[in-house]
């Protein structure tokens, strides 16, 4: 491997405006992970308007640092307030939040904060190492293998989702058929656009992200707000972890990182599932189980540093493959997209820069949220006490704003308001706007490979399963879609065998 | 004030597991019928759009083929959620507080409608206000001061600072 183009990455790391934006990234995204309601993936599709106008590295280091900041962040309300800041941080709650109870709150954030970073730069060294490896080896995909990768992607993330995977499918078909609004790029016709003048050339992916993820969360919060009762936070002291702890740590740090990395790697994969992965393991190799949920170190060690890890290995997909694994995947794919980068296996050739001087801004991001979740946690446990009633009109009124700027069009902040009721109608009936916005990224790239696949084979769909590498990841989508069925049926089988049994 | 949990006070020594499912309830069977009805028709509408639009051939495919090919699964599916999903307990149900939510889109609405007509002062300072004293349950002077802080802020950086388009009247 040449090493070159890794250390050039750390000279544009170490350029003072990428500095300064991986800074400004990182403690927005603490912040945003400390305030309970706005995601990371929210947070993202509001600030995208702001990456217009800056060049695309730092852009991208900025966006990053706002999606690993916000896993370090969520930790802090999971152990102080039992409220999950982030969707990766719920299992935190349990041995975090009893931890706290018994007065040592410190510990867990310190712990939590250490087997982040240790979580992180693991990821991030297999990161440097793997990813030109998956780049090489897709630089052969063609058209078939894209569709096929595309509408796995796509099912993957639906179906991993909580909730109906029925509804989280049809949303990501919903995205799939927005995303043929507009003029068709094969033969130029008009679809769907009814004669509206602005939806000729499409409907742009910014508007529908900030509708969907952040408006559509703020006014779902504005609901949720009146019925959860607000905790005070305890009291945070002496983060500094005991030695005892630490050791009793070590092994679940190292389970963490690796199933991290590795769960980080696929679609649909992700910090949640790895934290909540990481909580099973610790309990399943935990000589004494019951001690979890009672205030163990490791509970809250192993899926803080599985979380961190995935955060960070789910990256590979996106900047190798041009797949993004999951929703806050697919904004920053829509962000590079924005820049005129198409992310694929190319980049780590055409655009070396960008590659290693995103990856290696996260060890500088690693670093400096360290320092901020141990020195400075105090700082951020203060932050809880902003009113959410003042901070919601502040966010709804950035997102307007900001939409406005993107084309300066009216228009856009329309469709904000439009995606944003959907956003929060889509939640209250059970669909989730995750699906939907990574098949509307995907669209197009599905689309149109699989026209071009088929003018490739004269029509002929098989051969789309006939090659190899499409040939098996069709039949992986094959599984996906079956196993659901498959396991309803032998569950039901062993239900019944369990009656005659008895 | 003592502090508590929704489910009731804690004492410090107590350190069994919290449950940390507090979501209202499921929406109910007639809130999946009526989303999969909504389903249902956007796959049949856009069925019908896309044949209009000319399917062609495999070999040649129209600009309607795979809106038409997505647009079938959207039907199939909403189907199929019409039948399987009618006992399946997801989404929540509208509860009194959700009034919160559909007047915060009455008030966004209304922003979109006077942004062009009059700038985004008013409409930012009024939104803020509605959204602090009646949506948040701010203090009226908390709520006044607010909203114009806000404004003010807002001038500052998109107007004054960024020197964005957003149309304003200062």
């Amino acid at each position: 491997m040449d090493f070159q183009p890794v250390l050039d990455g750390f000279a544009t790391v170490f350029e003072p405006i990428n500095l300064l934006y991986c800074l400004i990234g990182v403690v927005i995204g603490m912040l945003v992970g400390v305030l309970p309601g706005l995601g990371p993936a929210a947070t993202i599709a509001i600030l995208l308007p702001l990456t217009y106008g800056i060049d695309s590295v730092t852009a991208i280091i900025m966006l990053a640092g706002i999606f690993y900041g916000a896993q370090y962040g969520g930790t802090i309300t999971s152990v102080l307030l039992r409220l999950p800041g982030e969707a990766s941080s719920v299992v935190t709650v349990f041995d975090g939040y009893a931890l706290a109870k018994r007065g040592r709150a410190g510990t867990a954030l310190g712990i939590a904060a250490i087997g982040s970073f240790i979580g992180g730069t693991v990821s991030i060294i297999g990161l440097t190492f793997f990813a030109p490896l998956v780049a090489g080896w897709a630089l052969r995909f063609g058209p078939a293998e894209y569709a096929a990768l595309a509408l796995l992607g796509i099912l993957l993330v639906a179906t991993i989702s909580n909730g109906s995977k029925i509804k989280a499918i049809i949303a990501a078909a919903v995205g799939l058929l927005l995303a043929t609004v507009g003029r068709d790029p094969f033969t130029g016709t008009e679809r769907f656009t009814f004669d509206v003048l602005q939806l000729a050339d499409g409907l742009d992916f910014v508007p529908i992200a900030m509708g969907l993820f952040g408006l559509g969360e703020i006014l779902y919060s504005l609901e949720e707000r009146h019925r959860a009762e607000t905790i005070a936070p305890a009291a945070v002291a002496d983060v500094w972890p005991k030695r005892a702890d630490l050791r009793r740590s070590s092994g679940a740090f190292a389970r963490g990182s690796v199933l991290g990395f590795l769960l980080g790697l696929l679609p649909g994969g992700g910090a949640t599932i790895s934290s909540m992965a990481g909580y099973a393991v610790e309990k399943k190799v935990s000589k004494d189980p019951s001690r979890f949920g009672h205030g163990a170190v490791e509970g809250v060690a192993g899926p803080e540093t599985a979380n961190n890890a995935a955060a960070t290995s789910s990256f590979i997909p996106l900047l190798t493959l041009g797949i993004p694994a999951n929703a806050t995947m697919a904004l920053m794919f829509g962000a590079l997209l924005i820049q005129g980068i198409t992310p694929g296996p190319q980049l780590v050739d055409q655009e070396p820069e960008l590659f290693w001087g995103v990856i290696n801004s996260m060890c500088v991001g690693n670093a400096l949220l360290l320092i901020m979740s141990l020195p400075l946690v105090g700082l951020f446990v203060r932050v809880l006490r902003v009113r959410a009633a003042i901070l919601a009109p502040i966010t709804a009124l950035i997102t307007l704003v900001g939409a406005y700027t993107i084309n300066n069009s009216v228009f856009d902040v329309g469709l904000v308001v439009a995606f944003g009721v959907v956003g929060y109608l889509m939640k209250k009936f059970g669909f989730e706007p995750g699906p939907l916005v990574l098949a509307f990224v995907l669209g197009a790239l599905l689309e149109s490979s699989i026209r071009r696949g088929l003018l490739l084979f004269d029509g002929d769909p098989t051969g789309f399963v006939t090659r190899p590498i499409s040939g098996a990841l069709i039949a992986l989508v094959v599984i996906v879609i079956a196993l659901p069925a498959i396991r309803k049926v032998v569950s039901r089988v062993r239900s019944r065998e369990e009656v005659t049994t008895r | 004030m003592k502090a508590r949990t929704p489910w009731g006070p804690t004492s410090p020594d107590d350190t069994t597991p919290v449950p940390i499912d507090d979501s209202p309830p499921a929406a109910g069977g007639v809130a999946n019928a009526a989303s999969s009805v909504v389903a249902l028709a956007i796959g049949v509408a856009g069925i019908g759009l896309s044949l209009a639009l000319g399917v062609g051939e495999l070999s040649e495919p129209g600009p309607g083929l795979w809106p038409l090919g997505v647009s079938v699964a959207i039907a199939a599916l909403a189907i199929a959620q019409l039948v399987v999903g009618r006992w399946g307990g997801d989404g929540e149900t509208f509860s009194h507080a959700s009034w919160m939510a559909a007047a915060g889109a009455v008030t966004l609405v209304a922003y979109v409608a006077l942004l062009p007509v009059i700038g985004f002062e008013i409409p930012s300072a009024l939104l803020a206000f509605v959204w602090m004293r009646f949506l948040g349950h701010e203090r009226s002077l908390v709520a006044i001061l607010g909203s114009l802080a806000i404004v003010a802020g807002f001038y500052v950086v998109f107007v004054v600072a960024l020197g964005t388009s957003i149309p304003h009247l200062f």
